[in-house]
């Protein structure tokens, strides 16, 4: 048999049908669901006389518009718009008999930290969302896309996807991580060095020691962002780490399956001679604590260095770069360390899992929020909110001035009202520093957990290693 | 779904690397259930200032490129989220093409399902589109996907690349659920396949 990429195992081990032009049919093992963008799907089902084909496979959980202020289940205290999305969703549950966690269950919370927690998402498994973050679950040796709306209309009706296969990119990250260095700076590094559109057209799976080190929640951490360096997923090959997580998660196998499924998660990795399209290494070493200083996650340099100047790029990137530090109010040459911000968030997909509040809280223990300055954490699920406050890290948080709300996307998207105002600069533990993408004309620099921490506590971007 | 087959019409340049699903229509859209009536909203942040007035200086708003069916622009459109009301709000307004040297890939499947055509070539035939797209609404571009060519005002032919799935999908304006479930009997095979092989699935 011809050697194989981890990728090319899970695609054939889902391909229903194949056309001549290389068009597969592709089977989809979970499909989770959110309020934003599936009620044109249920609606384009309801209209058509189909069924969900297989609600067993199905999850939902409303996150993107929720509020995550306190007494959020009363559906009063809900603006028109969420409300009405979010009693959408409940009533597409009802009828079409999918898993739902409502707003008011402890187990409720951003789709891509519910699926793992729950034992959804399991190596070899395909798993597809109406959320491009998807890739998150990537972090199990998972195949985990992205899709539009049209799609999610496509999986509920067929369980399938139709797909072209994707390119293969390995991205290695040798050696060990320094102190103050996460998984965040990682999955910014692999950006900065490959620009946002460099993972177009690739499934890319990360590998090398620094990977292996990580545990589960900084590899999804690692995953997630593989769709802001254009990806269509992210994947890490599975391993004693990834079973030790999975293992008596509620829906993941018992006993004789587990013993079944293991024998088949270990043969999920890709062969020492499979074919590469692309190859990128980098050095664990070098990276260092990163921070963001334009409007594309790919503007990324560490703490350490300055606003660069716009000439010192080429092609459309000139312009694109005058437009973002116009945007975000910076001048060329500027130190980063320099940048005052108004407001730290922690929370997202990225990093709203409880090693990330740890390693915020280990940052913030005995220290206070820079006067004036708003901070907030959002956790990711009701699940990992509740451990936080078991642990004492709710407390942490709220002695040195932190809002601690409730689980849900919040101010990722700003969808609710968790928002920027304009011009006001945050240090975010999210994913995408888009114009206007935390709210009107806010200006959003993307940080570590720990970083953000320290933002809050010095008043401007700061180099987390100063203070451990 | 609406066809694609020939379209004769105007471009309005966007020349921008990275325009993202927030740029090309901002979240406090995505609210509606519906899939209609986001055209007045795209590009919504470049489009109108805070208060809802037009910003004569974006190009959508000139009187020359308000009946645009064609979008040239810059590397990379589309990144970001896979927000499906991206290419509605560009269907919505009019927008039946758009031509780049890149598109993310998500937005890019997005937008066969909906009856546009997007069309990757190479930066110096974006360069010339470009060009010619500035000239207003006197240049009329031809987009014809059959015969996979864009045609500038000047008569310059340019071919792309189009995978035939969806191109035979989108020239017939065929909803591929209702291809998928003529396989019906295949997806049921595959199950019980997998049922077998994999039980905890
Ligand atoms: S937390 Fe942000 S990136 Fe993640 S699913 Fe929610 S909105 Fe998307």
């Amino acid at each position: 048999m011809s050697p194989k990429t981890l990728y090319d195992k899970i695609w054939d081990a889902h391909v229903v049908q194949q056309d001549e032009d290389g068009t597969c049919l592709l089977y989809i093992d979970r499909h989770l669901v959110h309020e934003v963008t599936s009620p044109q799907a249920f609606e384009g089902l309801r209209m058509a006389g189909r069924k969900v084909h297989a609600p067993d496979r199905t999850i939902a959980v409303p996150d993107h518009n929720v509020p995550t202020t306190a007494g959020r289940e009363n559906p009063d205290q809900m603006p028109e718009d969420s409300r009405i999305q979010v009693a959408a969703l409940d009533q597409n549950a009802r009828d079409f008999g999918i898993h739902y966690y409502p707003v008011d269950d402890i187990r409720q919370g951003i789709v891509h930290i519910v699926g793992p927690e729950q034992g959804w998402t399991l190596p070899g498994m395909t798993v597809v969302c109406g959320d491009s973050h998807t890739a998150t679950h990537g972090a199990f040796g998972a195949l985990a896309h992205g899709i539009g709306t049209s799609e999610v209309e496509h999986v509920l009706a067929t369980q399938t996807l139709i797909q072209k296969k994707s390119k293969n990119m390995k991205v290695e990250i040798t050696g060990k991580l320094r102190p103050g260095v996460t998984a965040k700076d990682i999955t910014l590094s692999v950006i900065g060095a490959t620009g946002t559109a460099g993972g177009t057209g690739y499934v890319i799976e990360y590998c090398g020691e620094a990977i292996r080190d990580l545990s589960m929640e900084g590899r999804m951490t690692v995953c997630n962002m593989a769709i802001e360096g254009g990806a269509r997923a992210g994947l890490i090959a599975p391993d004693e780490t990834t079973f030790e997580y999975v293992r008596g998660r509620p829906h993941a196998p018992k006993g004789a399956q587990w013993e079944a499924a293991l024998d088949w998660w270990k043969t999920l990795y890709s062969d020492d001679d499979a074919h590469w399209d692309k190859v990128v290494t980098i050095k664990g070493e070098d990276i260092a604590p990163l921070v963001t200083w334009g409007t594309s996650p790919e503007d990324v340099l560490p703490i350490t260095g300055e606003v660069p100047d716009p000439a010192s790029f080429s092609g459309g990137k000139v312009e694109a770069a005058r437009r973002s530090l116009e945007y975000m109010g910076l001048t060329p040459g500027q130190k980063l360390s320099d940048i005052e911000v108004d407001t730290v968030f922690i929370g997202s997909c990225t990093n709203g899992r409880i090693e990330d509040l740890r390693a915020a809280a280990a940052i913030l223990k005995g220290k206070k929020v820079k006067d004036g300055m708003r901070a907030m954490v959002v956790p990711g699920s009701g699940l990992v909110r509740a451990q936080a406050e078991e642990e004492g890290l709710a407390d942490i948080f709220r002695e040195a001035g932190f809002e601690w709300r409730m689980a849900g996307c919040s101010m990722c998207l700003a969808m609710n009202p968790d928002q920027l105002s304009e011009g006001e600069r945050c240090a975010s533990t999210s994913n995408r520093n888009f114009e206007g993408r935390q709210g009107y004309k806010g200006r959003t620099h993307l940080v570590s957990p720990a970083m953000a921490a320290a933002a809050a506590v010095t008043g401007k971007l700061t180099d987390v290693r100063e203070m451990i | 779904m609406e066809k694609f087959e020939k379209l004769t019409g105007i471009a309005a340049p966007l020349p921008l690397v990275n325009i993202d699903t927030d740029m090309i229509i901002p979240k406090q859209f995505l609210k509606t259930i519906k899939r209609s009536g986001l055209g007045v909203s795209l590009f919504q942040e470049m489009r109108y200032d805070r208060q809802g007035n037009e910003n004569p200086d974006f190009v959508l708003n000139k009187p020359q490129y308000r009946e645009a069916e064609i979008l040239v622009t810059g590397d990379n459109f589309g990144c970001g989220s896979s927000r499906e009301h991206a290419p509605w709000a560009l269907k919505d307004f009019g927008i039946r093409t758009v031509i780049a040297t890149s598109f993310a890939d998500i937005f890019y499947n997005n937008c066969f399902k909906n009856g546009i055509l997007p069309i990757i070539l190479p930066q110096e035939a974006v360069d010339v589109l470009m060009q010619d797209a500035e000239k207003g609404s006197n240049a009329r571009m031809i987009v014809d996907l059959e015969a996979q060519t864009v045609t500038s005002s000047d008569g310059e032919v340019f071919p792309f690349e189009v995978d035939s799935f969806k191109k035979h999908c989108l020239l017939n304006g065929l909803d591929d659920i209702g291809l998928t479930l003529e396989k019906a009997s295949s997806i049921d095979a595959f199950e019980t396949g997998i049922a077998q092989a994999r039980p905890w699935v």
